[in-house]
């Protein structure tokens, strides 16, 4: 029997596992939303320690990302974003994750091109892109303000 | 009770809509990442996204796009309080707690754990 390239193609989809998105987006909304409602949980309790909103906020952000950089280098929080999928990726943890799992995995490169610089393979777009958006922002905001004044 | 609710629903919603965009399109999470950040700057500047953070409070500051809404509310104050500089120091400005958090404790991790075999 001859294999061609189709066949080849029917027969790895045929034995690879599918990803079943009728479990995955489940999945990703319980454990995220159950993220999401930690964090309600730190920014409340903040709130109830005396700290405005806005600190109580950073707070929050900060503890998560403790926790998030913890579990990752324990190597717990791989095994729960094999089930949650996006719901570990999109919260502010996954971002942690993001910035200490290539951090980890670049020790063995040295300190400076490795960890130094791996540090910033997720970090570095999701903040270059989102700073050059708040910018366009920023620049029609001033705009605005010009021809309002 | 029902912020609590709220902060569930729409924080898993969020991360639902990250989900379907994993499975229908060919997106790697790092583009998920970066699309959640401008989504959140873009929803924030169009006046969305603060209601949403009203009603759903760590539902909507906990994903991604709420550290967009972060970047384009210090824009926001910064413009208002220094004109044309506000540009250039809102956004990293409020942002700041945040990503120095990452970048320690992602610094912290490298020194104290040992990489996985592969």
């Amino acid at each position: 029997m001859e294999i061609k390239p189709e066949l080849y193609k029917d027969m790895t989809e045929a034995v690879s596992p599918k990803s079943k998105s009728y479990v995955n987006i489940p999945m990703a909304f319980l454990i995220g939303g159950a993220i999401c409602l930690l964090g309600e949980c730190l920014l409340n309790l903040f709130e109830y320690m005396g700290l405005p909103k806005d600190e109580a906020g950073s707070w929050t952000s900060i503890t998560l990302v403790f926790l998030s950089a913890l579990l990752t280098g324990l190597g717990w929080y791989e095994r729960i974003a094999k089930h949650a999928g996006a719901g570990t990726l999109v919260p502010i943890t996954g971002f942690a994750n993001g910035v200490s799992a290539p951090a980890i995995e670049a020790k063995t490169e040295g300190w400076i091109l490795g960890v130094g610089a791996k540090i910033f393979t997720i970090a570095g777009p999701v903040i270059l892109y989102g700073t050059a958006a708040s910018v366009v922002y920023g620049i029609c905001l001033v705009v605005v303000k010009f021809f309002t004044e | 009770m029902l912020e609590y609710i709220w902060a569930f629903i729409i924080g898993g919603a969020i991360c639902a809509v990250g989900q379907v965009l994993i499975d229908y399109t060919k997106l790697t999470p790092a583009r998920i990442l970066t699309g959640f950040v401008v989504a959140g700057v873009l929803l924030s500047a169009l006046g969305i996204y603060q209601p949403l953070i009203d009603v759903a409070g760590g539902g909507a500051t906990v994903p991604l796009t709420g550290f967009g809404h972060l970047l384009a509310e210090g824009i926001r104050k910064d413009v208002e309080e220094k004109g044309l500089l506000g540009i250039f120091s809102g956004g990293l400005t409020s942002s700041a707690a945040g990503i120095t958090a990452a970048m320690l404790f992602g610094l912290a991790a490298a020194a104290i754990f040992k990489p996985k075999d592969k």
